[in-house]
This record gives structure tokens, sequence and C-alpha cells, in this order.
């Protein structure tokens, strides 16, 4: 500590550069893995950790992996069976449709990746009419999927795999969240109806768990309609899981409404706007983007508890890979089908998780100091 | 109290004849009655949970109140949704916490209300934000957020907001009791030259050098009731009644 201290007059003191030691790698290293004889040592017992099991574990997914092959006996016996998820790749992505129409499953899900772009990106150029194309979107999926109008019809009995959990999952997601945000709305209405109209809804479907809705889908459900009618059986699914999510959704959206200040619709009140005004420029905007991370935890719920409509007789990739696990000339895969199937729900939820992130990010305008 | 009672009834801006209310049981205004001429400031003075706020808060009806007339240029308050519009449009607050929308940029906050009420198309609506911004000296904020501003000038940034709806009558609630003392004077400031452009304004406020300065009347309230009424001068040098007496001695004696 021989360094001389520069004084300065009184009001003339600069910004200084910080001192040595307090930024860069070397800094970040001491700070967060060795800033304490415990720190260190749970990074040292984690670094041995990830040497026992990360070898072994990259030796069995890579190096003595088998790729190709038509059964159990082609695959070496100390690796991954790699080949069994490629022998049955497209029924893990297109279940049972037909194998000469699934190019509209691929145009579908191409349209949805340019639909879903325009949604969720807004440097998107063009964004208005890629909105209204947005808009667009679930009727011209709708069309692709199922056929009619000129295209040949495919029975929904025969969605499976990926696309089968795709159509659940985008379907719920779009259709909760403007319905989450009605029914949140109507349980605070000051008109008693519409009120405990909103109130017991959300509550019976809260109470009742999605299983028992997806029974009342697939089977209750024809008793209650006049006799002679056929409803598809996808659809009913496609409504019984966009009603149990938007009643989580209306709480969550709930929780949002009621943590703003009062003051704000106070403030849009007393400027003149009327209640759809004040909602749509002042309360949903903030309300919506404090519940961003409950909305996407629902959606990410949401998207996982598609895999239950295995007990109504639908084959999502859970379904079909555990289809193929008791197929006799695979037996004994079931690490490989689950892996695969754990790893393709691990990207859409991880993709949904980070999307919130970056849009909590960029909503941010500064207020929460 | 002779001066309002000579003027004609003809350039009444704001009329409260006998109004009650309560919240649930507790009974917070009791038989207010006033009247403001066009142009006239009041400064609304009183010991905390006397009503002020709330007294103010029933002219825009952001509270309801269960008897008596409040009429607003002309338009009475009742559950008509058109009325409260009405009354809303010609009507601008400021309120003690601000209540800028922290999602829009200062600018946006200006041109909402006047693109979406008054139906300004959006140029104009900027152009007359801006001239406002001007006005209260922040132009240079226009495309911040409120959160990055001082106190101080979120608040000017409100009361811009207000006077872009172009109001006749402008209501004050505490409209510098949650800022800084360096603040509290550029607010002031502001307040001071609205006053002198003759808009009718009604505040609530503390700051007693801002009413012996701009108010044509002082009302005194205690216990949800208008103690007393009189001009500052009259209210200040010559208090009628004990409790104006005991206010005023508590507030002006630090």
């Amino acid at each position: 500590m021989t360094m001389t201290k520069q004084t300065y007059a009184p009001g003339t003191h600069p910004s200084l550069p910080p001192p040595k030691n307090t930024i860069g790698f070397t800094f970040w290293l001491k700070e967060n893995l060795f800033s304490s004889a415990t720190n260190s040592i749970v990074t040292l017992v984690s670094i041995y950790l990830l040497y026992l099991a990360l070898p072994s574990a990259i030796n069995w997914l890579f190096i003595d992996a088998t790729y190709v092959g038509t059964t159990r006996k082609d695959c070496a016996p100390d690796g991954a069976c790699l080949a069994f998820i490629g022998e049955r790749f497209n029924l893990f992505v297109y279940g049972f449709y037909p194998a000469e129409l699934r190019w509209r499953v691929n145009l579908a899900t191409i349209l949805l990746a340019v639909a879903g772009a325009a949604v969720l990106w807004d440097k998107i150029p063009a964004r208005k009419h890629m909105l209204k194309f947005a808009l667009a979107y679930p009727f011209i999926g709708a069309w692709l999927l199922s056929g009619g109008l000129g295209l040949e019809p495919v029975g929904t009995h025969l969605f499976g795999g990926l696309m089968l959990t795709l159509t659940i999952g985008v379907t719920g997601i779009v259709g909760s969240l403007p319905l989450g945000i009605l029914l949140a709305l109507g349980r605070q209405s000051n008109l008693p109806i519409i009120k405990y109209f909103c109130i017991g809804f959300i509550e019976f479907i809260r109470g009742v768990p999605l299983i028992t809705l997806l029974f009342v889908a697939s089977t209750m459900l024809s008793y209650f309609l006049p006799p002679g009618t056929t409803f598809d059986l996808l659809m009913r699914v496609l409504i019984m899981v966009t009603l149990f999510a938007s009643a989580y959704m209306a709480e969550v959206i709930r929780g949002g409404l009621q943590a703003l200040p009062k003051g704000q619709l106070e403030a849009a009140e007393s400027l003149g706007l009327n209640y759809p005004q004040a909602m749509r420029f002042i309360i949903l905007p903030q309300a919506l983007k404090i519940s961003i991370p409950g909305i996407v935890n629902t959606f990410i719920g949401l998207y996982k508890d598609s895999t239950l409509v295995i007990v109504i007789g639908l084959l999502d990739p859970l379904g079909i890979g555990r289809a193929s696990v008791a197929d006799s000339d695979w037996l004994g895969l079931s690490t490989e089908v689950y892996l695969f199937v754990a790893v393709f729900f691990f990207i859409s939820c991880f993709g949904m998780a980070r999307y919130s992130l970056y849009l909590e990010n960029k909503l941010n305008t500064g207020h929460k100091r | 109290m002779s001066e309002t009672q000579s003027n004609s009834t003809a350039d009444l801006c704001i009329e409260i004849r006998n109004m009650d209310k309560w919240y649930g049981d507790f009974h917070v205004l009791k038989n207010i009655n006033l009247e403001v001429r066009k142009g006239e400031k009041i400064v609304i003075c009183g010991p905390s949970g006397s009503g002020k706020s709330t007294m103010i808060r029933c002219i825009n009806r952001l509270e309801e109140h269960q008897k008596g007339d409040i009429i607003v240029d002309g338009t009475e308050l009742t559950n008509d949704l058109k009325n409260i519009d009405a009354v809303r449009r010609e009507v601008g607050m400021v309120f003690q916490h601000f209540n800028l929308f922290p999602h829009l940029t200062v600018l946006e906050n200006c041109t909402l209300a006047p693109i979406w009420v008054r139906k300004v198309p959006k140029a104009e609506a900027e152009a007359t934000a801006m001239e406002f911004l001007e006005r209260v000296k922040i132009p240079e904020q226009a495309n911040k957020y409120p959160g990055q501003l001082s106190g101080g000038q979120q608040q000017r940034v409100a009361i811009a907001r207000s006077l872009c709806m172009r109001p006749n009558i402008m209501l004050f609630d505490e409209p510098t009791s949650a800022l800084d003392p360096e603040m509290i004077k550029e607010v002031l400031d502001t307040m001071v030259s609205l006053a002198e452009e003759g808009i009718t304004m009604l505040c609530v406020t503390h700051e007693m050098g801002f009413a012996k300065k701009v108010a044509d009347r002082v009302i005194f309230m205690d216990e949800g009731e208008i103690i007393e009424s009189n001009s500052p001068h009259e209210f200040f040098d010559n208090p009628q009644h004990d409790r104006t007496k005991l206010f005023l001695s508590q507030i002006l004696d630090h």
C-alpha cells in the first residue's frame, strides 16, 4: 500500500476506473467458483462427478452407439441403439398419418413457424400482413392437416407423434390465453352473473383432474349430444385441453391484474378512457407483462400434459414410445426411446422458457427500480 | 361567502349540493355544499383523513357519492356512463403518485387519450403534446419512459398529460406530497403558471405558500365536513373556527 493517494479539491473529483482484479475471467472464477473453502470444495466435487459421468455417457450415446440396423441384434451391446429411433422416426413424427400425405404436415409445420415468427418477433418484415396471415393460420393449418375442400380427408384418429403434440399444444396455447384473459376480467366484473359464472367455471375446471376431463370428452360427451351427431374425438380433446389451461391462465392473469396499482385504472379513467380502452391500452399490457413467467409456466404445463391423451387412445410421442418398447424385434430399448422423447419435450419447453425471458427483458421499460 | 353568492349561477362550473358519502358504515363526507365559478382557484386543506381527496375524487366520479347532487359543467353525475365519460373528458386530474403509464413513453402517455377519446389525428396529438411538454419544460424527455425520470419530472408529465385533453377543470390531489423537497418547487411553478392562464383549479395541498399566492378561496375540511371557506387573506390572518385555528397553528409553527 505504498500508492500515493491523490487528492482532489472538493467538487473536482473525477470518475475513476475500478481497481484491478475486480473484472475479467480470473476474477469471475475466483468470485463464483472459489470464493470460499466450501465453494471450492463444491466446485472440485462437481468437477469430479462430471469426470465420472460424462465420459461413459458420451461413450454410450455417441461412440459405442449403433446408428443403422433393422433389429435389436444389429445393435452393439454396450452402446445406445439409435438405429431403432431412426427406424421408427417417421412414426414418432407423423404418427399414423398416411405416408403419401405427409407433405401436408410438413407444410403446415413450416407455415406454423412463419405465423409463429410473426406473432413472437416484432422485427419481422411486413409484420402487419404477417399478422393477418397468423390470424388465418388456425384455419389453414386445420385444413391442411385434416383435409376437405379439395384435399383428401385424413381422420384425426391417424394423428400421432410430434404432430399430435404440436396440434394440441399450439391450439391450447393459442386458445387459452384470450379465454384466460376474458375469464380473469370477468372474475373482477361488477356484474354478479358474469362474475359468478367465471368463478364457477374456473373453480370447477381447476378442481377436476385433466384425465377426468379427457375421459368425459372421449366417452361421456356423446351422451349429452343429440343422438347421431358425431363430434371428432381430437376436436373434443382440443376443447377440453383449452378450457383446462384457460382456467389456470385466468388465475395467473388475475395475479397480474391485482399486482397493478389502483392508480393506473384511475388515471386511465380520469383521462376519459372507457373500460375496453383502459383494459386494452393500460391495464392488460402491464398485467400480462407481470404475468409472463406464470403464463409460460401454464403453457409448458399444458404442453407436457398433452401426453395424457394416451389414456383415451391417442398416441403422442410418449404413447408411440411405449408402444415401440413393446415391439418383440426391439426389446429392452426403453432408455433410448424415453431419452428421445425427453429430448424432444425438453427442447420445446426450454425454447418457451428462453423466449419468455427475452420477452420480459424487451418489455422492461425501467420502471422496476 | 357573500362573493360567491353574488355571482349568477350561469358561470358556475362545479356545483355540489348536500352531498354525502359513506365507505361502508363510515360517513366520510357529510353534507358537502360547494360552488365553483369558472376560472376560480380553490385550495382545499385539512388534516389527513378529513375527506378532502375523497371530495375532489367525487367530482370526476373516481368515487361514487350516495346522496345529493354533483353537477359539473352542466352535466349531473349519476350512474349514467355517458355522463361520467362526458365529465371525465372535461376534467383533468393530477395524482399524488403521478400514475403515469410506465409501459408507454412520455409522449405516448400524453397522446393516448386525445387519440382514442377525442379522436384527434396522431400527428396533431403529438404536436399538442410537445407543446404542453414544452410548457412544463421537459420536451427533451418526450421519448423516455416514466421510470427514467425524476419524481418532479414525472409529476410535470402528469400535468401535461391532463392538459393534452384540454380540460376546463383541473383537479390536483396532493400533487407535491410524494416529492423530494427540491422537486416541489418545479411542480408548484408549473401549477402557478397554469393558474395564471385562467383554468379552473381545485387543489388539495399542504403548500400554504401556494395557497396564499394563487388561491381565490381556501377551504378547510375536517372529519368529512367543510368547516370554513374564505379568501386566503381572511383564512390565514383571521380564521373563524377553532379547528381551523388549531390546524393553522400546527402547520405554520414550523
